[in-house]
């Protein structure tokens, strides 16, 4: 298949793992934070932490905006749904997310709320036009990556003044997380970060530079093609070897330094920062989200329908805070694999195929028992 | 006295509550479209049932319901689909399919043009197979009730003497086979859904695999362990059933299985993953290494089975994990599917 075989292509790999091998000095450790949820994905899908030495060892970051999601949000977004006249658009790895005391949108549609899950921003609009009597509600949710269509989607239905049209904005900020993470308690070691792939493609890398620059963190912007990723550790290897902390571009062929200045752009002019947002395990961080501006509040859902912000405490026996933070393994959580599995998720990390939990669950816990019988 | 019926308005008309009442509409709509598409003698006599001769051997019975969207799709629709589904359903016990059922819940409304293509469909599917439909049944429902139409068949065939094809009987070393490309069924049916319609050359698999079957059992015989198609949940479902049935591990090649490349690019478009996806003309054999070979060769010489591969073993494993050697060069494992497949968000 052209543009994806050629990132999987074995002798490549196999040449980048001996290349790693070779450079990975016996004694020290290298610990990177792979900052998206499609990069712990793939590093699960392709096996790669079998071709990686023992000495080199992925931490898996928050970059999943399903994990990231507080249960209070998704309660609100529940609450919502459950008004007899609310038609609610949501992308469908958002369906199986929990809220509080086992709530989810997948619950709440069984009992009878009107979720819809759709494909597209377009889709959303396009249910509203054929919706006159129902309000229709997109659930906007995602990092840099899904903000630019929903910007799109907002001056669309604004422009078509679509009266009974609104969006419950949840969009979220990749900077701020990565802040949240080096400035945390007792944060976990990191040696540098994998930095996002498709973020980048809109922001581009130069939002990454004062981590670099100022916390002297390695960051390598990667696809998430196994060879970019393979690639993107073989070059954090060789900075911390240098002793150098740059920003440097894997992922060439899609990100530019200064990202699309379009997309920036058109979400510059339709969002504005939201002084404090809650993120699952993080904490509430300022300035990490967005929400419409003042110009576009007769599409904001949080003020036509006087929703008030929930904050409802997880399980305390879940782990997917320190997971998050990659304080924790999947493993060191009691609930993962009993309580806590893709068909009865308790904590986000197990909902989303980004989550940590869930790509070791569905590719890697044969390891676990590899690695009991090693010891 | 010949009672006066109209003629069913084929073209234009439609399905509506007195064809599920029992009166003459109902009798009209049995006879001028169901009668008329599956077209054999046992229909023809009239009655509630058919009597047929019971052939020696074990019999093998199984039933289906079929609730497919959108109901026509590349290669396809839900008729030839009912066929194909309950002949294969005989077929993975190794047995020969003789006759089937078929009930339909028809939602008022439905269009006759739609049910006698769906009909016509069912009937050329169930004499290219050799397997009659000899009974049925026929119920509306209001408007709202049904997507459109459901439709259930039952099969009955007879089982070679001897054969016994079960999970419990694979082995450690067992070789599995596969018989085709996977994934080609469910991205022709993603291509037509609502919001998802893409442009696509995959025509479903869709098929009866009784004839490829007799083959396997041919070159096989008793090494044939089990058999299975690996339909809802894909192969990653069907590896895990039998692995949890065996009480055994499975170690599958990535490179060893066959995904066409237009299936491929548009599971990665959605973020799926074609071991997770429906077949609906593939089947799974675990056979013992010594007849392998001879069943591989005789699938191949099949044209349902022109792509077998031999894709992996099975191992003893307490914990009856379904592994995988990546293309890639690492290892995973083949899980089963997690609630609905959906599509990620970026």
């Amino acid at each position: 298949m052209k543009y994806a075989d050629e990132y999987r292509d074995k002798e490549l790999a196999m040449g980048l793992a001996r290349a790693i091998r070779a450079k990975a000095e016996s004694g020290k450790a290298y610990r990177f934070m792979e900052f998206c949820g499609g990069h712990t994905h793939a590093i699960a899908r392709y096996g790669l932490e079998d071709m990686l030495p023992d000495n080199v060892r992925m931490i898996h970051g928050p970059g999943c905006p399903v994990c990231v999601l507080p249960a209070g949000r998704i309660d609100m977004a529940i609450a919502l749904a459950e008004r007899s006249e609310v038609v609610l658009c949501v992308y469908g790895d958002l369906m199986r997310v929990p809220g509080s005391r086992g709530s989810s949108l997948l619950r709440a549609k069984a009992r009878g709320a009107d979720v819809r899950m759709v494909y597209s921003t377009l889709d959303a609009i396009a249910l509203a036009e054929q919706n006159p009597g129902r309000e229709v509600v997109f659930f906007a949710i995602g990092f840099e990556t899904t903000t630019p269509p929903t910007a799109v989607m907002v001056r669309l239905a604004d422009k078509k003044q679509l009266a009974n049209f609104s969006v419950f904005c949840n969009h979220v900020l990749t900077p701020p997380a990565m802040r949240a993470i080096l400035d945390s308690e007792n944060p976990v070691e990191i040696d540098g970060f994998v930095g996002p792939a498709h973020v980048s493609t809109v922001i581009g890398t130069a939002p990454y530079e004062p981590f670099a620059r100022d916390d002297g963190k390695p960051v390598v912007i990667a696809g998430f093609e196994p060879l970019d990723m393979m690639q993107a550790i073989l070059m954090l290897i060789e900075q911390v070897n240098d002793g150098r902390h740059e920003v440097e571009n894997q992922y060439r062929r899609a990100v530019t330094g200064s990202g699309n200045r379009r997309a920036i752009d058109e979400m510059a002019e339709i969002f504005e920062l939201r002084d404090q947002f809650e993120w699952r395990g993080l904490g509430s961080i300022p300035s990490s989200a967005l929400k419409l501006r003042p110009a576009f509040a007769h599409l904001d859902a949080e003020l036509r329908f006087a929703m008030s912000e929930l904050v409802v405490a997880d399980n305390p026996a879940c782990e997917c805070p320190a997971i998050l933070r990659g304080v924790k393994k999947p493993v060191d959580c009691r609930l993962f694999g009993n309580a806590c599995t893709p068909e009865t998720p308790v904590g986000s990390c197990m909902v989303s195929s980004e989550g940590a939990c869930a790509a070791h669950w569905t590719y890697g816990r044969f390891r676990d028992h590899q690695r009991r019988l090693a010891s | 006295m010949t009672m006066h019926q109209r003629q069913l308005d084929l073209r234009s008309g439609c399905v509506d509550l007195s064809h599920g009442a029992g009166g003459r509409a109902m009798a009209q709509l049995i006879s001028g479209l169901f009668h008329e598409a599956f077209g054999n003698g046992w229909l023809a006599r009239g009655n509630d049932q058919s009597a047929f001769d019971v052939a020696a051997g074990r019999m093998v019975m199984t039933t289906d319901g079929y609730v497919v969207s959108p109901l026509f799709f590349p290669g396809g629709d839900i008729g030839s689909l009912a066929v194909h589904g309950t002949v294969n359903d005989i077929a993975m016990a190794g047995a020969r399919p003789l006759y089937l059922s078929a009930s339909f819940i028809i939602e008022e409304g439905f269009r006759f043009a739609d049910l006698k293509r769906i009909a016509d469909s069912m009937g050329e599917a169930a004499r290219a197979a050799g397997v009659p439909i000899i009974t049925g049944d026929t119920k509306v429902v209001e408007r709202g009730k049904a997507d459109g139409v459901f439709i259930s068949t039952a099969g009955v065939g007879v089982l070679p003497d001897g054969l016994d094809l079960s999970a419990d009987k694979a082995r450690p070393g067992d070789r599995v086979l596969l018989s085709g490309s996977l994934g080609d069924h469910g991205v022709a049916i993603m291509s037509k859904r609502q919001n998802l319609t893409f442009d696509t050359e995959i025509v479903s698999d869709s098929a009866s695999l009784h004839g490829l079957v007799a083959d396997m059992v041919a070159a096989g015989g008793h090494g044939l362990r089990l058999m299975r198609d690996p339909t809802r949940g894909g192969l990653a479902a069907t590896m895990n059933e039998i692995a949890q049935q065996s009480n055994l591990g499975f170690r599958l090649q990535e490179d060893a299985i066959p995904v066409k490349p237009a299936v491929a690019a548009a599971c990665e478009l959605l973020g799926l993953d074609p071991l997770n996806v429906a077949n609906e003309g593939k089947l799974i054999a675990v056979v013992s290494p010594d007849v392998a070979g001879a069943v591989l060769a005789a699938m191949k010489a099949h044209p349902l089975g022109r792509d077998a591969a031999d894709i992996g073993e099975a191992v003893a494993d307490d914990h009856r994990f379904v592994q995988m050697a990546t293309s890639f060069g690492g290892g995973r494992i083949v899980d089963w599917l997690s609630g609905e497949q959906l599509p990620r968000i970026c």
